[in-house]
């Protein structure tokens, strides 16, 4: 079992909040709000009821028999691409958003970087009857087009963002400072496990049924656990929902896959954990890639949801300990990744999720015949533009 | 204590004795380039600065508004660091306090010790980090005391009694009262619900209280200074400089500007 932060919302020496002083009692309104709807049968019953039948879950686990024979291994896949959306990541938008409306709060923002949080956000929005705002740097919303028309559709208003890095961190920064403006009135649903405290542990929460069901489904099939769990680690929601379930089973090895880009040493990459250190960036303390300045370092992924140069505080304190061993996979790798999937399975990956299949063609991950568990946090719909300009489809 | 601090706390009882209120004076360090920075705080001074927040660049700031985004942005590019920025400061002969204002990840990067260590030797009294509370402040705060440099928390006008009491228990040198909910920029009117703020604030502590955010014109500066100790001038400012010091021909319109300013707070 993964544990609860301490008072100060730290996991070990990771987390906590550093925000401006304006949104620290809005934090601290969130922090019980949480609670108290985490302990009451009534919030619990509409989550799962919402969960079951409007996302589709529980979600499938699919034995893999053509990758499992040409990697020699024993590949099972984790089907979050089944979900309505598309991804993960309507778990965690639809607890948020279902917690705001319990606050009073009727003005909802987010931030976007492949576009699944935003999509995910504006729809449980349109279900709820909330106003949504979703931040996106312009760059992304070049790369991930159709949901931007998506979340249009969907009665969502879409801010492109032009600072910065134009991707996934400015997307944040720009939602963070809309809602120091409008901290009364409007709740921010982060879309992945950072952000202050308690943002890592409430998106943990409610995304833990990844786990927690891919547990269940394993053991019913298998009759044992798998031996390695894999999950591609952008922000880390899909990731540690995946690992909750079983950090807990020793003799489960947990890999979170993060984004190498051109390759480590290249410095264009997002890999925070694989090559970053500790450091303080959208409310908390975890790894992140940060020049001898302490400046923020602009990132490369091909991926735009794994395109951020922080990671979830959990995380952080999971490598330090060692239960989970993170590791990068490069942009070409993950292509490649991508193609073998659909056409040896009928899957189409995100890129995102296509970094955690990668490691499955890696010599020396895995011994021969291992039971593998494959996280697949999103379906690939949306990256087909960029798919067929790199393999001029 | 490197004698060349001067004194907050001095300098607030000198502009009590004299019935004066403080102007609080924000520049970019390296916006315009750092090269003009002596310069451009020894104008400050003569128009009548009573402190000056020097602010250090970072590459996300989330508590600053278009103006000092960009701002920070272009002192960047110019390949401001931490170093190049104290040794300007160092070099500035200006006799008022100068505080810093940033970020805590420059600072967690050179250690929170080495830091406080650095500013102090700089000539720098005190420090305000914007993405820091009093809930995470231990390690700075002790840091800070050991190199007499203050540490000014923001009080915002969402913050309860509770943490009101926080936030006057941890700061020295003055306490920063944030006029608005919403980030740094300038605006038409500063909310006058920032003075109940203060009042809430004054009725905790006896440090001084500056008010900032969105205050541009003299009669704001009026307005706050009615019942703060002072006001502070950021995104305004940072704006002029940019257009028009132009490599000190600005100098003397600068001047004229800031004893305007400076002539609200009497
Ligand atoms: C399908 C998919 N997987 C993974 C991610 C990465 O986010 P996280 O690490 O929070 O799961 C994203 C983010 O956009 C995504 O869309």
């Amino acid at each position: 079992m993964l544990t609860q932060p301490d008072s100060r919302g730290r996991f070990g020496a990771y987390g906590g909040r550093f925000v401006p002083e304006t949104l620290i009692p809005a934090l601290d309104q969130l922090e019980e709000a949480f609670a108290a709807a985490w302990q009451d049968p009534s919030f619990i019953n509409e989550f799962q009821g919402l969960l079951k039948n409007y996302v589709g879950r529980p979600t499938p686990i699919t034995f893999a028999p053509r990758i499992s024979e040409q990697t020699g291994l024993h590949v099972t896949i984790k089907r979050e691409d089944l979900n309505h959306t598309g991804a993960h990541k309507i778990n965690n938008a639809l607890g948020q958003c279902l917690l705001a409306k319990r606050m009073g709060k009727k003005r909802i923002i987010a931030e976007t970087g492949a576009g699944q949080h935003g999509v995910a956000t504006a729809t449980i929005c349109a279900l709820l009857g909330l106003e949504c705002e979703v931040y996106m740097g312009v760059d992304d919303c070049a790369r991930q087009q159709l949901n931007v028309f998506r979340m249009r559709l969907l009665g969502a208003k879409v801010n492109e963002v032009t600072s910065g890095t134009r991707t996934l961190k400015d997307a944040l920064n720009e939602a963070m400072r809309d809602w120091v403006a409008t901290v009364n009135t409007t709740h921010y649903v982060i879309g992945t496990a950072a952000g202050p405290h308690p943002y890592p542990y409430m998106v943990r929460e409610f995304q833990k049924v990844i786990g927690e069901e891919a547990r269940a489904q394993y053991l019913e099939e298998y009759k044992s656990l798998p031996e390695y769990g894999i999950a591609c680690v952008g922000g880390g929601s899909n990731a540690i929902g995946f690992f909750a379930g079983f950090v807990g089973d020793p003799s489960v090895k947990l890999f979170g896959v993060e984004a190498g880009g051109l390759g480590i040493e290249s410095g264009s990459h997002a890999a925070p954990l694989t090559a970053g250190e500790p450091g303080v960036l959208h409310g908390s303390f975890s790894y992140l890639m940060q020049d001898a300045e302490g400046q923020i370092m602009g990132t490369h992924s091909v991926s735009a949801g794994l395109d951020y140069p922080g990671v979830g505080a959990e995380h952080s304190h999971l490598k330090d300990t060692g239960r989970v061993e993170y590791f990068a996979v490069t942009d070409d790798e993950a292509l490649t990744a991508f193609k073998e999937v659909a056409r040896l399975e009928g899957i189409i990956p995100a890129f995102e999720s296509a970094h955690a299949f990668a490691p499955l063609w890696m010599k020396d991950r895995f011994p021969k015949g291992a039971l593998v568990l494959v996280n697949l946090s999103g379906r690939g719909d949306k990256d087909m533009e960029t798919a067929a300009r790199l393999f001029k489809l | 204590m490197p004698s060349s601090q001067a004194s907050i706390q001095d300098r607030f009882s000198k502009l009590r004795g004299l019935g004066e209120k403080a102007l609080v004076l924000f520049v970019t360090a390296g916006d315009p380039p750092l090269a003009e920075l002596p310069a451009i705080l020894g104008a400050l001074e003569e128009g009548g600065a009573d402190l000056i927040e020097i602010g250090i660049p970072f590459s996300d700031p989330i508590a600053d508004g278009p103006t000092i985004q960009a701002s920070s942005q272009r002192a960047l590019d110019r390949g401001v660091n931490m170093e190049g920025v104290l040794s300007a400061v160092k070099a500035a002969s200006v006799s008022i306090p100068i505080v810093a204002m940033g970020y805590l990840n420059p600072i967690l990067r050179m250690g929170v010790r080495e830091a406080a260590q650095r500013f102090a030797s700089a000539s720098i009294s005190g420090t305000i980090v914007s993405d820091l509370t009093p809930e995470e402040g231990a390690d700075w705060i002790k840091a800070s005391r050991d190199q007499m440099l203050d540490t000014i928390f923001l009080a915002a006008p969402t913050s309860t009694d509770a943490r009101l009491d926080l936030v006057c228990k941890d700061s020295t040198g003055f306490v920063y009262a944030v006029s608005r909910t919403g980030v740094t920029g300038t605006g038409s009117a500063v909310p006058s619900d920032v003075l109940s703020l203060v009042t809430r604030i004054k009725e905790r502590t006896q440090l001084p209280v500056c008010v900032g955010f969105g205050i541009s014109k003299p009669e704001h500066v009026r307005m706050v200074c009615g019942a703060a100790d002072g006001a502070v001038i950021g995104s305004w400012l940072v704006q002029w400089l940019a257009a028009n010091w132009q490599g000190g021909a600005g100098r003397a319109a600068l001047i004229e500007q800031i004893r305007e300013l400076k002539a609200a707070t009497r």
